[in-house]
Parts: structure tokens; C-alpha cells; sequence
């Protein structure tokens, strides 16, 4: 019922958007807050629509799962969590599904984070994936099957330290137990220990960090998981071969959950940006129409909201 | 004295991390590791730097009712909140037993994250949306080439990388071109150009890094250029 509503105000939504391009033809546009209730209408009336649109998987994600895949059970898989909330829309169902697929396998994963919410947002991925059936019945221990070590200040020279040990950066983990008591820790020194790194990030410190550090200086394998804002800056380094795979932005995040069969948020979240985007690109092609028709005589400029 | 050691402090850490990059041994490579150590312990000096900051510059707002002092104390008794709630956590996981920290789950400070923090940052960022809906209508014009150039690669992104475009065409051809074209443009153009602005940068950090470590660049300690 929820689903039929919401399909039928869409529709309307869309309609509407020619009578906001006639206005807009004939000198009389609309307000800024009416382009904000379209906005809101576009991200909030997919998030009630049960539809999930076909997505093709693209080559960067699936190099990130062709990398994945070939890593054995017991493989010990350092996670770098560098986002806070505002990222986590995009971020978090990358994370939560890479967190239940590693769990599935038999991955040791090692969490740690440059941004001081980092870890806390690794908490709630690890908490979520746990809810999977299938990681509950594995009954997994924290510290045997994996370890938070928490947030290290230092940006890229965490990294570097790491380099050579990485005790020396995360003395004791995230719930104050010695690094040395921990299980899942011992025998890991540094990176030259650590089979595969995923990164997380939304900005400084984070992908470019990781691959001037640790990928080009110690050598590790890495791929990492971006914002749609951040992406475009390291694509470079897909292209380098320093990154192995890039899971970027939403898209990125909904593909992953569909190549690992995982479904999630981002297949709900992908239909909002979607709508999103039409409702951008809209007012893009209504306003440059208004403009060419108008002989560019004069600039469209909404009434200021006062 | 009070700009000569801080200026000797930075040319000596900038030439050992740029030595030991190439020399990696004995003294850079433990030189290196010192140095690290201290870039850490100042940056958490530095945090605690940033907030009392904060409080001086609302506190003055405040006592001199200055515009929109209301907002300055409502940021001083959150961030003394937020502290305090912290510090009990801390102090009480440090007693128990086992112990456990501040930010472990079922902790005070982790409930102010999940449900204040979260929703407010998030609430910020979302703002964002709004604002391009209202600049897509009344500011993104095909004015010029290079602007209609940014609309088309923009338009062709924005479609591409959403399954938007692909479905429009699905019922004519049912082949992912959007897609791939997004793709493409992510891949090549914009590797291209990213390349390139990387590039720029890095020249202009070398070279001002080499007019720091030599001394030529003193504004970072109060000087000027010498």
C-alpha cells in the first residue's frame, strides 16, 4: 500500500516539474523552497518504494571482489575505518557488508581507525553483521576473530609507525586489553603480517594516506571503499595498480552488496539517490531551457526567501 | 631565539623524513621513528589546543553578548558535557573489571554518539543536498564551452552512475551504456585530470617544503619570507 502511494506521488512529483518549467519559461521561477520540498520528495518517496533497480557491476568493484575471494580462511585482513556519520550512508553498507562476508569466510579482521569516530562506526558494522544468522551461528570472539584497536592521532604517521611495528601505535585495543594479550594479535608485528587491507575513508587522512604509506612503502594489498565526492581523487591510483579496487559511493556500495550477495541499505539508498539525481538533472535541463529560450536576456534568479 | 628553534626543530625533522625515505638506516631510519612519535603526541596536543580555542573565542562571545552569544553557549556547555560524560565513562571502565572504555557500547558517551552526534552531523551534511537542487535550477547554465562541457560530463556522471539513464533506454536497448560511459569519463578524463592537478601539487609542496626546511619561509612562525 505504502509502495503504491509512494509510486503515485512520484508520478505526480514529476508532473508538477512541468509546470515549474513553464513558470520558469515565462520569467517567473520558482522559490528556493520550493526546490527544496522537491528534493526532500525525491530522496524520501523511493526509501517507502519496494523496488530495486537493475545494477550492473562495474570493473572496480569487481576487482575489489576478484581480490577478496582469493583470500584464505584464517587470512588476516587489516580494516581502516576513516569516516564519520555524515559519511556513513555510504560508507556503512560497504562496511557492514564486507564485515559479514569476512566473517563468513573465516577472515581475521583488525580494525583501526585515523578518524577518532572511525572506530565507533566499525563497532556498529561489526554489531550489524553479527545479526546475520549465519555470523551468529560461527559464535566469533572478539579478539580471536577480530580486534578493534581504536583510534591512533598521527595521520599518515601512524602509518608509517605501523610500518615497523604496530604496537607501538595501538598499545592496547579499543577495550583497554593489552596488545600482547591479545590472541588475533599475536604474531603480528606489521604490515609484513597483515594479508589485505581495506580501506574506508571520506577524506584526509585516509585512501591517499594509506596508498603513499602503506601501499607504496611497505608494499601492502589494498582497495578501498570511497564517498562519490572522494573517488574521483583516487581513481589515479586504480589506475597505478596501487589500488586494487575502489568501491565508490553509493553505487559502489550497492554493487558490492550485490556481488556478495549480501543485500543492504545501499540498494535502498541507491533508489533515493537515484530520483535524486533525475530531480537535479531536471531543474538543470529547466533552468537551461528557460535560459536559451529567454535569448540569455536576463538571468534566472528565484525570489529570495526572506 | 623564540623563531631560530623552531625553525632548526622543523629543518632537521624535514631533513630526516626526506633522507630517510632513500636511507632508511641507522641514524635516519630510528631518527624517522623519534620524530613520528613526536608528530603523534603533537597532534593530540593539538586536539586539546582546538577545543580550549573554542571555549576562548565563545567564552568572549558570550560576555560580550556579542550577535548570536546563545549558540556560543550552548557549543561551551556541550563540549564540557560531552567531556565530562567521557571522562566518567572513562574513569568508571578504568575501575571495573574487566575494564572497558569510553566509547565501548552501553557507555553514556556511545549513546551521545549513536543518537545526538549521528543525527546532528548527518543532519548538516544532508543540508548539502538541498543547496545543489536549488544551484542545479538557478546557477548551472551552459553560459560557455568549458561550462557546457562541466554540464555534459556532469549530466552524463550523475545519470551513469545511478542505474537512471540505463533504465530510460532499457525498453529500446537493454545494454548498460550509461553505465560504462560514467564509467569511461571516471576512468580516463577525469584519471587525466586528476593526474595532472596531483602533479601541480606535489611540485608546489616540494618546493615549498624546500623553502621551509632552508629557512626562506619563516611565516609559519610569525616571519615573513627572508
Amino acid at each position: 500500500m505504502m509502495a503504491t502511494m509512494a509510486t503515485i506521488a512520484t508520478v505526480v512529483v514529476g508532473l508538477t516539474l512541468i509546470y515549474v518549467l513553464y513558470r520558469t519559461i515565462k520569467g517567473r521561477p520558482v522559490e528556493r523552497r520550493i526546490v527544496f520540498v522537491y528534493i526532500a520528495f525525491s530522496v524520501i518517496l523511493p526509501l517507502m518504494m519496494q523496488i530495486s533497480p537493475p545494477l550492473p557491476i562495474t570493473g572496480d568493484v569487481l576487482k575489489v571482489y576478484d581480490n577478496i575471494k582469493v583470500l584464505q580462511p584464517g587470512s588476516k585482513v587489516l580494516c581502516a575505518f576513516d569516516y564519520d556519520p555524515p559519511s556513513a550512508p555510504e560508507l556503512q553498507p560497504m562496511a557492514v557488508a564486507f564485515m559479514k562476508y569476512a566473517f563468513k569466510h573465516d577472515l581475521k579482521v583488525i580494525i583501526m581507525g585515523l578518524w577518532p569516530q572511525g572506530p565507533q562506526q566499525a563497532q556498529m558494522a561489526v554489531e550489524e553483521a553479527m545479526l546475520d544468522p549465519e555470523v551468529a551461528a560461527k559464535n566469533l570472539q572478539e579478539g580471536i576473530d577480530w580486534v578493534n584497536l581504536g583510534f591512533q592521532s598521527g595521520n599518515e604517521f601512524v602509518i608509517q609507525s605501523m610500518g615497523s611495528e604496530f604496537k607501538r601505535m595501538f598499545p592496547k585495543d579499543d577495550r583497554l586489553v593489552p596488545y600482547d594479550s591479545i590472541p588475533l594479535m599475536k604474531n603480528v608485528v606489521n604490515f609484513s603480517n597483515i594479508d589485505y587491507v581495506m580501506n574506508f575513508s571520506s577524506g584526509k587522512p585516509g585512501t591517499v594516506e594509506w596508498v603513499q604509506i602503506g601501499v607504496d612503502r611497505f608494499g601492502v594489498k589494498m582497495s578501498a571503499g570511497n564517498t562519490a565526492v572522494q573517488a574521483p581523487m583516487v581513481y589515479p591510483y586504480l589506475r597505478a595498480g596501487q589500488l586494487l579496487g575502489i568501491l565508490g559511493g553509493m553505487s559502489g556500495a550497492a554493487e558490492f552488496e550485490k556481488v556478495l550477495d549480501e543485500e543492504g541499505d545501499a540498494s535502498t539508498f541507491l533508489l533515493a539517490q537515484m530520483f535524486a539525481h533525475a530531480t537535479v538533472i531536471a531543474f538543470i535541463i529547466i533552468g537551461n531551457i528557460a535560459f536559451f529560450i529567454g535569448g540569455r536576456r536576463k538571468k534566472i534568479t528565484t525570489p529570495q526567501v526572506k | 631565539m623564540r623563531r631560530e628553534i623552531p625553525i632548526l626543530i622543523t629543518s632537521v625533522a624535514g631533513l630526516v623524513f626526506a633522507v630517510s625515505y632513500f636511507i632508511p638506516h641507522f641514524p635516519f631510519g630510528e631518527s624517522e621513528s623519534i620524530f613520528g612519535d613526536w608528530v603523534t603526541i603533537v597532534q593530540a596536543f593539538a586536539i586539546w589546543l582546538g577545543a580550549l580555542n573554542l571555549i576562548k573565542v565563545s567564552w568572549e562571545k558570550i560576555s560580550r553578548k556579542k550577535a548570536d552569544w546563545p549558540f556560543a553557549l550552548l557549543i561551551v556547555i556541550s563540549l564540557v558535557a560531552t567531556l565530562l560524560i567521557g571522562f566518567i565513562d572513562g574513569y568508571r571502565g578504568l575501575n571495573a573489571e574487566p575494564q572497558y572504555s569510553f566509547r565501548d557500547p552501553g557507555t553514556s558517551f556511545d549513546w551521545l554518539f549513536r543518537h545526538v552526534y549521528t543525527a546532528l552531523t548527518s543532519t548538516m551534511f544532508s543540508m548539502l543536498a538541498f543547496f545543489v537542487g536549488s544551484a542545479s535550477y538557478r546557477a548551472f547554465r551552459a553560459r560557455n564551452l568549458q561550462a557546457t562541457l562541466l554540464l555534459i560530463a556532469g549530466f552524463f556522471v550523475m545519470g551513469g552512475r545511478v542505474p537512471l539513464l540505463d533504465q530510460m533506454i532499457a525498453p529500446i536497448w537493454d545494454y548498460p551504456f550509461f553505465s560504462h560511459l560514467a564509467d569511461w569519463i571516471m576512468t580516463f578524463p577525469n584519471t587525466a585530470g586528476q593526474r595532472a592537478i596531483m602533479i601541480g601539487i606535489a611540485l608546489g609542496v616540494m618546493s615549498s617544503s624546500l623553502r621551509i626546511i632552508l629557512g626562506i619561509e619563516r611565516s609559519h612562525v610569525g616571519g615573513g619570507t627572508r
